[in-house]
């Protein structure tokens, strides 16, 4: 019991990651019908200029607050410069142009910190453990993880909801040209949009540092399940997002974790521990089709 | 085909078939046996190229997961092939299963094997369109890449070797310029096929599909069936390429079925131009040969790579094929 809470709140921790990296993606994916590939390669950079600026000045919230303007900074420039112009082209334009932009940045990063992927330390005043369910020593920085996720999730609510260029970005998003007429200057608030999307992959970069290692190609990894995510939850949708942010976090780690025990209820230890491997490394695409196949659109499709 | 027209398209189609018949030859000549070898690459992958030029210039199916069956089709050749190596059967329930050693066998099964995988994927992901497509065609992709990282019984993470090539009666595959030629042919028949498959009825219905498939669908064409079959012999294609790509190699691994495996079969379609025949295979041999040549001045060719991508992408939409044959490239 006590290990399946812990890994519920591993889950949580994955599927919060997970929610900050496809809130930036499916923003940018609903409103401005493009597909992002590079998604990832922003959280490459929060993780990186995180980890260096932490390392130099050796305050963890010196680097985080680094790492936020660097990816909304690269992002705005990467809109301004490639994006702005993909918009009205085709999708497989934008895979293929974002796949290059994928290419440079691995190879940027490779020129400018080596080959050697960069460790972070969890901040002292974080490396404790916490009992927030009394018997459950859980670490302090997972749970800190958690409570940012959550906020980040609460702030973008009122964003959307309770100001005005959250009003802007939801007209801009259902009629571009109608909102441009009424005055948006939808130009600049796309490159915002954008900007904010890499801000919030920056963030989940550089608080997935001290978990795991910091090297090129990690947003990669990270793209494949935040695309799982936006699949699941719908595309353009936040609370789509959030649902499947958390339905593939829990899946996985759960899956990971108790697949190899219930596999050997049935079957020999070592068959079960190949199987359960292979069946846990593809359960969440299991989850997908399984979803696809009821409902296309995902669980909470955006528009109608 | 009344009568052949002399203009630019034919020409550059017969001095492409010239160069690539003399090679070995002269490859031989100048002392440069390794371009025998790279160009058999470039050949397989052209392969490759062409089947996902089939369903994606002519069907307009946007796969991010092509190499999952470029994968599979190696994999087949290889796990068989050690089976038939060791001796010991594949399956031993439900029916008994051994492996094998010779290509006849082997690369039909390969073909096989990814058609049926390209069968599932395909009924599931068809379901959606556009960028719902991209995605799930990905992320099915990235579901065999992590099943063959798992799977520990050949090799998991570091892949197996293959033992020897393939045999073939009448030919020594082991001799790189023998399986030069043998690309070339599986090229060439698959190209004839791709030729016959995009004029019949069949590929005008894929390619109306592509324009407007409410319109076929109001036609009274079963449009799902149509793509679903058009997307089954794309990964039959490229399981034969990867049956190819498992011998010139002997050795295959979760690499060749990553994501950005997929990734670069994409660029090579759109580098060469996409929906023509031969674009694919320009596009094959310009990304590879400029990946070679950049590799020799600096390790970190990427860095030039994509950028240069993504100007292809915004200023060069008809790709080298275009640019070399001139007119308009959609009508072959």
């Amino acid at each position: 019991m006590l290990l399946f809470i812990e890994q519920l709140l591993n889950g949580l921790q994955l599927g919060i990651t997970l929610f900050l990296m496809s809130a930036g993606l499916t923003l940018v994916f609903g409103i401005m019908q493009v597909i992002n590939l590079a998604h990832g390669s922003f959280y490459m950079i929060g993780a990186y200029v995180g980890a260096t600026v932490t390392a130099r000045t050796g305050s963890f919230i010196l680097g985080v607050l680094a790492a936020l303007p660097a990816a909304a900074l690269a992002g705005m420039l990467v809109e301004m410069l490639v994006m702005r112009r993909l918009y009205r082209k085709d999708h497989l334009d934008q895979v293929l142009a974002t796949f290059g932009l994928i290419m440079f940045f691995n190879e940027l990063t490779r020129m400018i910190w080596g080959r050697q992927p960069l460790f972070m330390d969890v901040p002292p005043w974080l490396a404790g453990s916490v009992e927030i369910i009394p018997g459950i020593p859980y670490p302090g920085y997972r749970i800190a993880v958690i409570v940012v996720g959550i906020l980040v999730g609460v702030l973008l609510y009122l964003l959307f909801t309770r100001t005005r260029i959250g009003m802007q970005i939801r007209a801009g998003a259902s009629n571009r040209e109608m909102a441009g007429a009424l005055g948006v200057n939808i130009r600049l608030l796309y490159t915002l949009v954008f900007g904010l999307g890499t801000l919030l992959a920056g963030l989940a970069g550089v608080m997935a540092g001290p978990i795991l290692a910091v090297e090129a190609g990690m947003g990669e990894s990270i793209l494949i399940l935040t695309f799982v995510v936006i699949v699941i939850g719908g595309i353009g949708s936040i609370r789509g997002a959030l649902l499947g942010a958390l339905l593939v976090g829990l899946v996985d780690t759960l899956g990971r974790a108790f697949l190899p025990v219930l596999l050997r209820l049935f079957l020999s230890a070592a068959y079960a521990d190949g199987i359960a491997a292979s069946l846990a490394s593809m359960s969440i695409y299991i989850l997908m089709a399984a979803i696809l196949v009821c409902r296309p659109r995902g669980l909470l499709p955006a528009h109608g | 085909m009344d009568r052949l027209p002399v203009n630019r398209k034919t020409l550059s189609v017969f001095t492409g078939t010239a160069v690539l018949l003399a090679l070995p030859t002269v490859a031989g000549a100048a002392g440069e046996p390794y371009l025998v070898s790279l160009f058999s690459r470039i050949l397989i992958y052209a392969l490759a190229a062409a089947s996902l030029d089939l369903m994606l210039g002519f069907g307009g199916m946007v796969s991010l997961g092509h190499a999952a069956f470029f994968g599979i089709g190696a994999y087949t050749v290889c796990i068989l092939s050690m089976h038939g190596f060791e001796g010991t059967p594949l399956l031993a329930w439900p029916f008994e299963l051994g492996g094998h050693q010779s290509g006849l066998v082997l690369w039909p099964a390969a073909v096989l094997f990814s058609a049926a995988a390209a069968a599932v994927i395909g009924a599931l992901s068809l379901r959606t369109s556009g960028m719902h497509f991209i995605m799930i065609t990905l992320a099915f992709a990235q579901m065999l890449y992590y099943f063959f990282v798992s799977l520990e019984a050949y090799g998991g993470d570091d892949g197996i070797s293959l033992f020897a090539r393939n045999t073939v009666p009448g030919m020594d595959l082991t001799n790189d310029t023998q399986f030069y030629y043998l690309c070339l042919a599986a090229l060439t028949a698959f190209l004839l096929f791709s030729y016959r498959l995009v004029h019949s009825r069949f590929g005008m219905v894929i390619r109306g599909c592509k324009e407007n498939e409410r319109r076929m669908k109001s036609l009274g064409f079963p449009t799902f069936r149509y793509r679903l079959v058009c997307f089954i012999i794309a990964g039959a294609g490229a399981g034969l390429a990867g049956a190819l790509i498992a011998n010139q190699t002997e050795y295959v691994s979760p690499g060749l079925m990553h994501w950005t495996r997929s990734g670069e079969i994409l660029v090579m379609v759109l580098l060469g131009g996409m929906g023509t025949l031969f674009g694919p295979i320009l596009g094959a041999a310009a990304l590879l040969l400029l990946e070679e040549c950049l590799s020799i001045y600096t390790e970190h060719w990427m860095v030039y790579l994509g950028p240069f991508l993504v100007l292809v992408v915004l200023f060069a939409r008809r790709g080298i094929y275009g640019m070399i044959a001139g007119g308009n490239g959609n009508h072959d």
